[in-house]
């Protein structure tokens, strides 16, 4: 019995390492100066010039107009992960709701309308879709940034599920107290729903702030790039120079990953719970 | 950030399905013809504009060949189409595409499995175990591809020195198969924690009565894993086979765009990017949209599977 533990645990252990070892070199490394990583490669020691490291990115102008510093592009970041995860709740409970709770015509016709969105991801209709970003001058803009990841009915598809599992007393109660729709979605359902509510938060937080293709074809000026656009550019400047930046790409990826891998690891059992579970 | 186009879980996908049947929603219902269409009305706006019009002119244009210059398109039939599935390049980009996804998914699934057994065997310690096994999700593709660039730098990177050790002068973003075995274990590695998170679950919801049945029927811990287990994490694993495969063939994007760093050339690349790069850097937009087209049909064909499989109701608990 105690061999087969051992065994466990090495293997778990083994496991964990490999997952998040390049984690804490990606972050060790970056603390240490881009000479000293040139010359003895990468580190699972601090370095002692994190704080350098890290000013440098964060305020230091780079680019080719001089407009953007880590901290706009951290600042991008977190409207495109605040923005989408807080739009995507709006407009899907809001729909949800108009599905769920109302009788009306050409109800189904929309229902389906919205959910054969869950079919075709993004990366399939790129090119049209920036045409018409294009079109209608949403090119860098956060509108256009934000707005068109929200076509997708995943949100839709968790809210609906879970309006149906609210008892319809609720709802009869409610209009026998006189309670309008508007008054009954603010005042009860929107309430019932804060769990649910947080866990999409969650998961479209981090779907938000991690998007990469979208945002690097939307923005061409500078000034909206996020983080993971800023990753891109970073690697092409480097072609070319002697010493690479190593410390400072380093520096860059932690400011990427860590906001996500925070709201993932401190809200870990309501973002595992909203991702394998349809409570009720 | 696996914001997945389908229902992100079996228990779901199955409800989901269930519903699609059952008319009312509820038995009680507002009646009015207005405020359902303003609260609906938003996110119908956004799906009309940023998902219908783009899809239908992904289909328009494939069947035009457009002017490099702006002037105008001519229409071509399936031009596009022919040309594009008669390209020999695009067919090895799609060997290469599928043989990625095989072996992503195979890896993937298989690592996340295994973990997420010892996980669910351990006692002590395991809160720790899964902390630091879950972590890795949220990390996002192009920072996993810029990690995985450095650890295959060829001044800086670990694998390159351990390789040169046996005399593999390893040359990612140059020699064709290195490149490979990079990009492969980088996505494996981005994606282990997802398929961790699912299994464990799936484990975790089998009734301690089963387990305790089968503990006393079969003493041979590796025998009760085939028997019991396993067929109990059947409709997990088919799930997440769907979604692995959906992951190698698009999310994977970010992670091959940091690694090849535009040089294209001599490198590995997937169906999307070739979509990708067609249609922004190859401004062949009438070929771009016939591969969206291809793709589509790729994308509609794994969900009817998905959907066929779960009308079965490959599940035994």
């Amino acid at each position: 019995m105690h061999r087969t533990r051992f065994f466990d645990h090495l293997i778990l252990a083994l496991g964990a390492a490999f997952l998040m070892v390049p984690v804490l070199i990606a972050f060790m490394t970056s603390t240490h100066t881009a000479a000293d990583v040139h010359m003895s490669g990468l580190s699972l020691m601090p370095g002692g010039h994190g704080m350098e490291t890290y000013h440098k990115v964060l305020t230091q102008r780079g680019g080719f107009t001089g407009e953007v510093t880590g901290a706009r592009m951290l600042m991008n970041s977190t409207i495109l992960g605040f923005g989408f995860a807080l739009g995507k709740i709006v407009l899907s409970m809001m729909a949800a709701y108009a599905l769920v709770y109302f009788r009306f015509r050409f109800a189904t016709a929309i229902f389906w309308m919205i959910f054969t969105t869950l079919l075709l991801p993004l990366e399939v209709r790129i090119m049209p879709s920036y045409q018409v970003m294009s079109d209608l001058h949403l090119l860098n803009t956060y509108t256009g940034l934000i707005v068109p990841l929200l076509a997708s009915a995943t949100g839709t598809f968790y809210f609906r599920q879970f309006f149906k599992s609210v008892p319809d007393e609720l709802l009869e109660a409610a209009r026998i107290d006189g309670a309008g729709p508007l008054r009954f979605f603010i005042d009860i359902l929107v309430p019932l729903s804060r769990t649910m509510m947080a866990a999409i938060f969650i998961i479209m937080f981090v779907y938000g702030w991690n998007q990469y293709l979208w945002p690097m074809l939307m923005t061409t000026e500078e000034r909206f790039f996020t983080l993971m656009r800023g990753i891109k550019s970073i690697l092409q400047v480097w072609i070319g120079s002697q010493i690479p930046d190593y410390n400072e790409a380093f520096a860059l990826a932690v400011l990427a990953m860590v906001p996500p891998v925070a709201v993932v690891v401190v809200f870990q059992r309501m973002f595992i719970k909203g991702l394998t579970e349809s409570d009720k | 950030m696996t914001d997945t186009p389908l229902p992100n879980s079996p228990t779901r996908l199955r409800r989901w399905l269930d519903g699609l049947h059952s008319a009312p929603a509820k038995r009680v219902q507002f009646d009015r013809p207005l405020t359902p269409w303003a609260f609906v009305l938003p996110q119908l706006l956004v799906v009309v504009v940023f998902f219908y019009w783009p899809s239908v002119q992904a289909v328009t244009s494939s069947f035009y060949i457009e002017d490099p210059f702006g002037f105008g398109a001519t229409f071509v039939g399936l031009e596009n189409y022919q040309s594009v599935l008669a390209s020999g390049e695009y067919r090895s980009i799609a060997g290469f595409t599928l043989f990625f996804a095989v072996l992503v998914t195979a890896l993937a699934l298989g690592a996340g499995l295994l973990l997420a057994v010892k996980a669910d065997a351990v006692i002590r310690g395991s809160a720790q175990y899964k902390t630091a096994l879950i972590s890795v999700y949220a990390i996002a593709p192009p920072v996993a591809g810029l990690i995985g660039m450095m650890f295959f730098d060829m001044h800086i990177g670990p694998f390159v020195t351990v390789a040169s050790w046996f005399g593999w002068q390893m040359q990612v973003g140059i020699n064709y198969w290195d490149t490979v075995l990079a990009l492969v274990l980088v996505s494996v590695w981005k994606q282990i924690p997802y398929n961790f998170i699912f299994f464990l679950s799936g484990l975790q919801s089998v009734p301690v009565s089963v387990r305790e049945a089968a503990a006393i029927d079969c003493r041979s811990g590796w025998r009760r894993f085939y028997t019991v287990t396993l067929p109990l994490l059947a409709p997990t694993a088919f799930f997440l086979l769907i979604i692995n495969v959906t992951y190698a063939l698009f999310d994977t994007f970010g992670i091959i765009d940091v690694m090849v760093k535009d040089k294209p050339a001599n490198n590995p690349i997937t169906l999307v990017y070739k979509v990708y790069l067609d249609g922004f850097k190859g401004n062949d937009i009438g070929g771009s949209a016939a591969q969206s087209v291809i793709l589509m049909g790729v994308v509609f064909a794994l969900t009817i599977l998905q959907f066929r499989f779960l009308e079965k109701r490959i599940h035994y608990g």
